[in-house]
């Protein structure tokens, strides 16, 4: 009867969907009639159903009318329909969290789990577990046992599975059953042996022992589930990771025999295992590649996919393995499946030719705005990687990545392109003026702040620099007219660099400027007076220190410098040369652009390692006086890597001293070292002043002792000097198994390499977005020019680089890359010398034999020139 | 896309979709409680994912960091997600369980009307399938013996004297009904 009415409601109602126009407080009331005898239970099964559409439409239920419901429910159990049952457990298992007393029903299910219906029993347990809690598990622990190793597969089944889900929940208890799942791994059920094999791991993986012994145990006997074989090699290519085991080991010709199993979901698990695995040699890879080549031309939409995008991940690392399948992936290019098709296209672009690539990217171009955002990234990405192989054709490419900007995407997409265009802008002169118009006339319509900005930023830098600054002021104008607070700021300090470059564009930015000061947002307004006012000043160096270079000081330091100075009050003005530099110039990060098409993460501002070291030492009471801490180097090792001690040195440079920081390992498990100190005897007149020793340095765990020395004052050009080292220790033998020292020990000392400090260590780099303004900045009073010939070197890429690790300081205006076949190049190398002095170095080189080389250095302070240049000499 | 291999573990679907042909949801299991916790979040992925998958009939495709199997009959579609480096053919064995169990329950009429009468049938099918994220059971036989479902449609030709004269007139209709939408659909496509 129940179904004619619904039929008629459905006929008054639009659609033809049974459940459109349910109403939760309707269904409740209905659910009354789960308390009539007898039970009706082909009504009641229809308000059951209606019960969990609604839950799985998203509808709210409250406390009350959930348990409510529940209790209703709880009658039903007396009717014997089978179906009705079933959608019992169901509501059980939906209700189990918005009702309150779900336990009431533990005595019926356990009845039905333990019962003799076989379709109630596996239902049943998992319901159960679902409203079990630990102390309620301890209860029914038994019936779970048997449970588990029952001889129907699907109550075995639903007993490992609901363990499993348990394990987060009472692992104690769980634990306990590991000998029924072992019993349950050798049936002959293909999901109940992949249930147990899942549950067993997952209460072992903390113990590496127990999951070798249990993967030799399943990888000799052989399974029959394919799922199992799938779980297997995943456990088995974990394991070889962590173990950093070979390539010949057993788990590996595993994996490998994997390869050769007739079903292709394992054979898939398999290549993509081996393909991930990291350092494989192509000789390893080959059968991998091969199945995966095979996948390629099934009729399976799924496996085609999968195997290119296996195929995809190998091209990353190994290019070459990869093209024995190019004629594979030429025909999955016009697959209907533009996901495959974005994957196999993406794929030749990293394996084929440089003359494939006009093809390929015509043949992407005709689909480009069918797929996904995610693929469209990984297109992108594809073509980042091919303009820096074969930079000639940035033409075509910068016209590809223009048409995507126009098209719609996201964020990331979005992000993704303008990254690749400043790329390209950087890596290629001659297409910085077309890349630059394209993102003009992209922020002309952005809704993302964060890209505008950056675009804004970069038209500052680069623009007032193109033949045609005055055609990116437009442009930029616009935003200060039309965008958002941040976008607006940004465009006024763009504006400002226009007018300090170019002055003949001065006049025109100084009135926009004005404009700017009548912003209704303070930071715009306070840019845009502040650069009027330095403008207006019209000299060189004050547009070089406060437009065009920014600050340089690390951001942590500064703020812990400006907050100590307001806990102290003084009369002095705060100094900002007090404040420690940044390290890390932003340029070196970006190289390592990860190909991560989903970081979900955001980016978190980690402190550098400078200020690091900073905090560490200021810890340190001797160290306390010595101020900031100006740089400190990389480690160098004084030992050589398999010794008995492990030692390696950062050198720190403060104004006037140096700390020298030894961290030292003792690898030796009988022994322990105490009272460990480094003794160093300078060549110069250096003089060593205190010594903090490492009180203990047990087998294995790293410990840090401390030198300090004092700079040498009357000789200020002493920038280098060698010393030699002798770590000193006292030994107490110990127990290699307890840890347990012998009560007396005896003194020894172990000899170091020889550690150098050169003129490197008293200057930290310093990036200079424009050159030549701070080269006008610091002025030509203290220039100083020289010339050497460098006769070992060979190439101009050698000397450079040379020159840089030498000198320690930042290269400027991407200078550190020397273009291809020319015979000169001009390195510009920017950095501050310790005590604050701005120094800055242009080298003329030339190639003839031998390579030779002009030195320019300007510096704020004579000595420092005198320094560098004696240094180079 | 990661390049990070996956922790081995049973939990390898992160949900199961049953959408109709305007997108909307017929049955959504989230299995992830990370992923989509709100309801709203899991009405905009659906929507997503419809939007992206409901023209070509595909079987695969990677959607907001997810890979996503799917395949559609009629005005129904069903779609099965896990995680981007899962193995795409353990989804599709999934994916194929589930489409072929509900087959036979709903005797081959794969479409919305149909489904939503034996809306119980799909709960319990999916229930079958998929426990909490990990794969009970991907033998479309063992479900079908499992869930012991019996749908209330009895072909024309097998109607017992007992059936109740309303209850044969409403289910004539009704599969008069359902096959003139088959027809309109088939001709639609």
């Amino acid at each position: 009867m129940i179904k004619k009415f619904d039929k008629k409601d459905e006929e008054s109602g639009s659609g033809s969907n049974p459940f459109q126009h349910l109403e939760k407080s309707a269904v409740l009331q209905e659910a009354r009639i789960f308390n009539e005898t007898p039970i009706n239970p082909r009504r009641c099964l229809h308000i059951l159903t209606k019960i969990i559409y609604l839950l799985n439409q998203g509808e709210h239920f409250g406390t009350m009318e959930a348990t409510e419901a529940f209790f209703a429910m709880t009658r039903l159990f007396q009717s014997n329909d089978q179906t009705l049952r079933r959608m019992c457990y169901l509501t059980i298992k939906e209700l189990a969290n918005l009702s309150e007393d779900v336990i009431i029903v533990t005595s019926s299910l356990t009845k039905d789990m333990t019962g003799k219906e076989d379709v109630y029993r596996g239902p049943a347990i998992r319901a159960l577990c679902r409203i079990t809690d630990t102390t309620m598990l301890q209860a029914i622990e038994r019936y779970m046992k048997q449970a588990i190793v029952d001889k129907v597969p699907s109550v075995s089944s639903s007993a490992l599975v609901s363990s499993l889900h348990m394990v987060k929940m009472s692992y104690d208890v769980v634990k306990r059953w590991v000998n029924e799942a072992q019993e349950a791994a050798s049936s002959d059920n293909v999901m109940v042996q992949y249930h147990a094999l899942g549950l067993l791991y997952h209460l072992r993986k903390n113990d590496r022992l127990a999951v070798t012994k249990m993967l030799n145990k399943f990888t000799k006997s052989g399974l029959k589930s394919p799922f199992a074989y799938c779980m297997l090699i995943r456990i088995a290519s974990k394991l070889l990771d962590e173990t950093e085991g070979g390539h010949d080991s057993p788990l590996f010709d595993f994996i490998e025999s994997c390869l050769r199993n007739k079903n292709e979901m394992v054979v898939y698990e398999a290549a993509s295992a081996i393909v991930h695995m990291p350092n494989c040699t192509a000789r390893e890879l080959a059968p991998a590649v091969s199945v995966l080549q095979l996948f390629c031309s099934s009729p399976k939409a799924a496996l085609r996919y999968a195997a290119v995008r296996t195929l995809n991940k190998v091209a990353m690392k190994h290019p070459s393995a990869v093209t024995a399948c190019n004629l594979d992936l030429e025909n999955l290019i016009t697959d209907s499946n533009r996901s495959i098709a974005t994957l196999a296209i993406t794929t030749l672009l990293k394996t084929g030719s440089e003359s494939s690539v006009d093809r390929l990217m015509k043949q992407i171009s005709s689909f480009v705005s069918e797929i996904s955002d995610e693929f469209k990234v990984v297109v992108v990405q594809a073509i980042s990687a091919l303009c820096q192989k074969y930079p000639r054709k940035h033409s075509v490419m910068m016209n590809f990545l223009s048409n995507m900007l126009r098209d719609d995407g996201g964020f990331d997409y979005k992000r993704a392109i303008v990254d690749c265009i400043i790329s390209i802008i950087e890596e290629n002169p001659d297409s910085k003026e077309t890349g630059l118009a394209h993102l003009c006339e992209f922020i002309e319509d952005c809704e993302h702040t964060v890209l505008a900005t950056k675009i804004l930023h970069l038209l500052g830098k680069e623009g007032p620099r193109t033949p045609q600054p005055s055609k990116y002021i437009r442009f930029i104008f616009n935003r200060v007219v039309l965008e958002s607070e941040a976008v607006r700021a940004a465009a006024v300090s763009a504006l400002a660099k226009f007018g300090a470059q170019n002055d003949d564009l001065l006049p025109s930015v100084l009135v926009l400027m004005q404009r700017c000061m009548m912003d209704s947002d303070d930071e715009v307004r306070d840019r845009a007076t502040f650069y009027m006012n330095v403008l207006q000043q019209k000299q060189k160096a004050l547009n070089a220190a406060y437009i065009f270079n920014g600050l340089s000081v690390s951001i942590p330091g500064l703020e812990k410098s400006l907050h100590q100075y307001t806990l102290e009050p003084s009369e002095k003005p705060f100094d900002m040369k007090s404040v420690p530099l940044a390290t890390a110039p932003l340029s070196e990060q970006k190289m390592e652009m990860a190909p991560v098409a989903t970081s979900k993460l955001p980016e978190k501002l980690a402190p550098s390692r400078q200020d690091i070291y900073q905090e560490q030492l200021a810890s340190i009471p001797e160290f306390q006086s010595l101020g900031p801490l100006f740089k400190s180097s990389d480690p160098v090792q004084l030992t050589e890597a398999e010794t008995e001690y492990v030692v390696r040195c950062i050198k720190h440079t403060f104004s006037k001293h140096m700390v020298f920081q030894f961290d030292c390992t003792n690898t030796l498990n009988d022994q322990l070292l105490q009272k460990v100190v480094v003794q160093m005897e300078p060549s110069e007149s250096y003089e060593v002043l205190h010594y903090v020793p490492a009180a203990n340095l047990p087998y294995s765990q790293p410990g840090s002792c401390y030198t300090l020395v004092r700079l040498p004052d009357d000789d200020p050009t002493a920038v280098s000097c060698t010393f030699s080292c002798t770590m000193k220790y006292l030994v107490r033998d110990c127990d290699p198994n307890t840890g347990e020292p012998d009560d007396d020990g005896y003194d020894d000392e172990y000899v170091l390499e020889d550690l150098e400090v050169t003129v490197a260590d008293h200057i930290q780099k310093v990036l200079k977005p424009n050159f030549g303004a701070a080269w006008e900045e610091v002025g030509e009073d203290n220039e100083k020019e020289e010339t050497f010939a460098l006769a070992s070197v060979r190439t101009l890429e050698e000397a450079v680089g040379n020159i840089i690790s030498f000198l320690g300081m930042q290269p400027c205006e991407r200078s550190d890359k020397v273009p291809e076949n020319k015979n000169s190049h001009v390195l510009f190398l920017a950095g501050v010398f310790r005590g604050a002095h701005d120094v800055l170095v242009r080298a003329r080189l030339a190639l003839a034999d031998g390579v030779t080389m002009q030195v320019t250095v300007r510096s704020s302070d004579e000595t420092v020139v005198d320094i560098i240049l004696a240094s180079v000499g | 896309m990661e390049t990070t291999s996956l922790e081995p573990s049973l939990h390898t679907v992160k949900a199961v979709l049953i959408l109709d042909n305007d997108g909307n949801r017929l049955l959504s299991k989230y299995y992830d409680p990370e992923l989509y916790p709100s309801i709203k979040e899991q009405r905009s992925f659906e929507k997503n994912v419809f939007n992206k998958t409901y023209k070509a009939d595909d079987e695969i495709a990677f959607l907001e960091g997810m890979t996503i199997v799917y395949k559609s009959s009629i005005d129904l579609f069903f779609y099965v997600v896990g995680s981007s480096q899962e193995n795409e053919l353990m989804l599709m064995a999934v994916l194929n369980c589930l489409f072929d169990s509900l087959s036979h329950i709903l005797r081959k009429n794969i479409e919305r009307r149909c489904l939503l009468e034996n809306m119980e049938g799909a709960f319990l099918v999916v229930d079958e399938i998929i426990d909490g994220g990990v794969i009970l059971e991907s033998d479309p036989q063992q479900v079908l013996q499992k869930v012991n479902y019996r749908t209330d449609e009895i072909p024309l030709g097998e109607q017992s004297v007992t059936q109740h004269l309303t209850e044969k007139l409403a289910l004539t209709t009704n599969v008069l009904q359902s096959a003139k939408e088959q027809i309109k659909w088939s001709l639609l496509k």
